[in-house]
């Protein structure tokens, strides 16, 4: 099963890299990274699904929070949580399977974006699963080409946001603590 | 000075160095950071022109392992940065501040395989606990002081600033920062208080405890603090290889080292524990070798202000993340409140009695001593009676590194220098010279083998450049001799590609660089050669002839339990087998 994490990070050059870098370091294959920024335009947040040894998962959770540009990494994988996924489709289709193809859409409550006559473009949303059925079900009416968005995950338990204050440096004060061994 | 100024960026730069109490950088310079040795003239911050950048990024690290002060190196773009790296993760592996400087083509470049250009921050986000890629002048002095808070604070590391030379020649308003903001670089130092007080239980509940202290101990600057704890909880105590001097050798719950080449007692002791005291120590294979067979009877109470390293090589029954430096205190004063319920503890007797035996059966300190030849644990112990616990010794990686760890006492830390944890060769040299710079009154002894004292060679003009009165013995015995050890006992002793066959003369080597120099192989000769190395003025250059196929023992072979240690060599009936 894959690991589902959710990052909360600073939106910096080189923090998506120093995420990656702890997951390519290990030998990890990334399945799906989402990424993009928040409310608050300085911040972005990151979804993550990669297979991952569950007795490994912890571990790699604290190095995650360990990296300076991350403020909170959280494993969604057993917690109350909320994974979807977005696809886009093209479908190829016989002008006799249109109906068909839209009453299935509409089971999967997928949106037709686009329609011509050599067949349809959809916008599905799900859990992962459910979108593999449905790309499982339109592949049957004939050639399908498809884009996946990767999970996007939300946590539905309010996690305490822990941020550092700022600290004073580069003047006296930061010489006379260092001197007294606060740091 | 005034509000705002206008200064260059290299002028920029050397204030917030300043402002962090640098001293001195270890450094060498190249096309794209010439502005900022142009500033550096008029700087009072000294430079070290070390021959080589790795050896920049040691030598900053003998300062950093001998004072305890963030040290500084420097070096161009490209191969400069490049060859900073394997320093950068040395001082990663073993946690140790650094603040690395490197130049950078100027930003209009990057990305155009411009001359001497790379991708030194791809290239060192691994190899750092932090980096910075620096492009606009006007965030210089805020990455600046952030990567020094970085380095030192929490669990230290090395931070890399990549600085474009645009950075360097441009001018900009300077006003000094007086704090800085990462929100999310948390640092957890207090520990918990009824963890603490559960630890302090366990302690003298346990029957058999041992306390297993390293780096940590040294790095958070608490020997004093683990001395209290030692004696409160009365338990005999093993330090890593990172960690040895944080307890006094002479100290009566010392027993030595653990792990793979660990002495006999301290690898039973921690096998038939009930209770490990881990403070500030990660559980590295070279300790526990098999690591579903170490200490299988023992709960854990863990340390560390590193969150991850709790529970990641063995689970942690009774985890703290905190600052030693806070947490033993604590400890000890509930320590203090516990132990007139304690009065009594039989099995902390009978465990002392046994720990006493393991240690008279195999003691590590033995005699090994040759009429024909010298012995290198003999040349160990010799620098071990002349040095007495009080000089700093640093070390390359190898037999001799482990002779040394075994055999050399330290009573105070800060003393040994090692690279413990990436063991990188070539290590010695330049950490002495780092060493010796900042403690220039202090007898600074550089042990290498004959190889790693070739990878650092250079340096020998370094030494006489600043005069610095680094004493450098060569542990010679004409090999490769951690690999030829392996390759004998686990490679039917083919060897391959461990003979090193021309090693120099010495003495015409040290007069070619204008020093002593010496080479020694009789084994009468042998403490006086030493004290008179150590005696003379200058550096000096001690070539020791030893057994060239000597074996260190005890030792645990890669992947076995640490009670299953081989004690010596085969015997003879065991051969002809």
């Amino acid at each position: 099963m894959l690991q589902i994490i959710s990052l909360l990070m600073e939106n910096k050059t080189g923090a998506l890299m120093r995420v990656t870098g702890l997951l390519t370091a290990r030998g990890y294959n990334i399945d799906s990274l989402t990424v993009a920024r928040t409310l608050d335009p300085e911040l972005s947040r990151m979804t993550i699904a990669v297979g991952v040894e569950p007795h490994q998962r912890r571990q790699l959770i604290k190095h995650m929070n360990k990296l300076i540009n991350v403020l909170q990494a959280t494993d969604l994988t057993d917690s109350p949580s909320v994974t979807r996924e977005m696809v886009l489709m093209r479908v190829r289709s016989a002008q006799e399977s249109r109906t068909a193809i839209l009453k299935e859409a509409e089971i999967f409550g997928a949106r037709v974006v686009d329609s011509t006559i050599e067949g349809f473009a959809l916008e599905a949303t799900g859990d992962i699963e459910k979108l593999d059925e449905f790309i499982d079900i339109m592949r049957s009416y004939g050639e399908i080409e498809v884009t996946r968005s990767g999970a996007v995950a939300v946590s539905l338990e309010a996690k305490k946001l822990r941020l550092s204050p700022p600290v004073p440096r580069g003047g006296e004060e930061a010489r006379m603590e260092e001197k007294n061994g606060v740091i | 000075m005034s509000q705002s100024q206008l200064m260059s960026g290299s002028k920029i730069l050397l204030e917030c160095l300043a402002r962090e109490g640098v001293d001195t950088i270890f450094g060498y310079p190249g096309g794209v950071t010439i502005p900022f040795y142009d500033a550096m003239l008029d700087s009072p911050i000294q430079h070290v022109l070390v021959r080589h950048e790795q050896n920049a990024a040691f030598a900053a690290q003998g300062y950093v392992r001998s004072t305890g002060k963030v040290g500084v190196c420097c070096a161009t773009s490209g191969p400069g940065a490049t060859n900073l790296v394997t320093g950068l993760v040395d001082a990663m592996m073993d946690s140790i501040p650094i603040v690395a400087l490197t130049g950078q083509v100027p930003t209009k470049l990057i990305g155009s395989d411009a001359f001497q250009e790379a991708d030194t921050f791809g290239i060192t986000r691994s190899a750092t606990k932090h980096n910075y890629l620096v492009k606009n002048i006007n965030e210089l002095p805020q990455v600046i002081h952030e990567a020094f808070y970085i380095a030192n604070s929490g669990r230290p590391g090395p931070v890399l600033v990549d600085i474009t030379k645009d950075v360097f020649q441009g001018n900009a308003h300077y006003s000094p920062v007086t704090s800085i903001h990462l929100p999310g670089y948390k640092v957890y130092t207090e520990g918990h208080t009824g963890q603490i007080r559960r630890a302090a239980q366990m302690m003298l509940e346990a029957e058999r405890p041992m306390i297993y202290a390293g780096g940590g101990v040294v790095l958070s600057n608490s020997s004093d603090e683990l001395r209290e704890l030692v004696e409160l909880v009365d338990a005999p105590t093993v330090l890593t290889v990172m960690g040895l001097g944080a307890l006094s050798a002479e100290h009566p719950n010392f027993i030595s080292m653990p792990g793979m080449h660990g002495s006999y007692a301290a690898n039973l002791g921690m096998y038939n524990t009930d209770l490990i005291i881990a403070l500030g120590v990660r559980f590295d294979d070279r300790v526990t070798g098999r690591l579903n067979a170490f200490a299988p009877h023992a709960r854990i109470i863990h340390v560390d202000i590193d969150p991850a390293e709790i529970g990641k090589n063995r689970n942690a029954d009774l985890p703290i993340v905190g600052d030693l430096k806070r947490v033993m205190p604590k400890l000890s004063a509930v320590l203090r409140e516990l132990k007139p319920e304690y009065l009594e503890r039989p099995g902390l007797r009978a465990w002392w009695k046994q720990i006493r035996e393991w240690m008279e059966e195999h003691p590590l300190r033995k005699p090994v001593v040759s009429a024909d030849e010298i012995k290198p644990q003999h040349l160990m112990a010799e620098i071990d009676r002349l040095t007495n616990g009080e000089a700093i010794v640093t070390s390359d990686v190898g037999q001799h590194q482990m002779w040394s760890a075994q055999l050399i006492r330290f009573n105070k830390p800060r003393l040994w220098i090692n690279s413990g944890g990436l063991g990188s060769m070539g290590f010695g040299l330049p950490a002495a010279l780092g060493a010796q710079y900042a403690n220039p009154d202090k007898l600074v002894v550089a042990i290498c083998g004959d190889g790693g004292f070739q990878m650092s060679l250079p340096e020998l003009a370094t030494l006489q450049n600043y005069g610095l009165n680094v004493k450098v013995i060569i542990m010679n015995n004409g090999y490769l001799g951690m690999v030829r050890q392996w390759q004998e006992l686990f490679y039917a002793n083919r060897l391959s590609q461990v003979t090193l066959d021309s090693f120099p003369d010495v003495e015409k080597l040290a007069a070619a660089y204008g020093f002593a120099g010496r080479t020694v192989e009789n084994p009468r000769d042998l403490a006086e050669a030493l004290k008179t190395a150590f005696e003379t003025p200058g550096p000096y250059l001690l070539n020791v002839r030893v057994t060239p196929t000597e074996n260190v023992f005890p030792m645990v072979p890669a992947g076995g339990a640490i009670n299953e240690m081989v004690m010596g060599p085969p015997q003879p009936a065991a051969l002809t087998r």
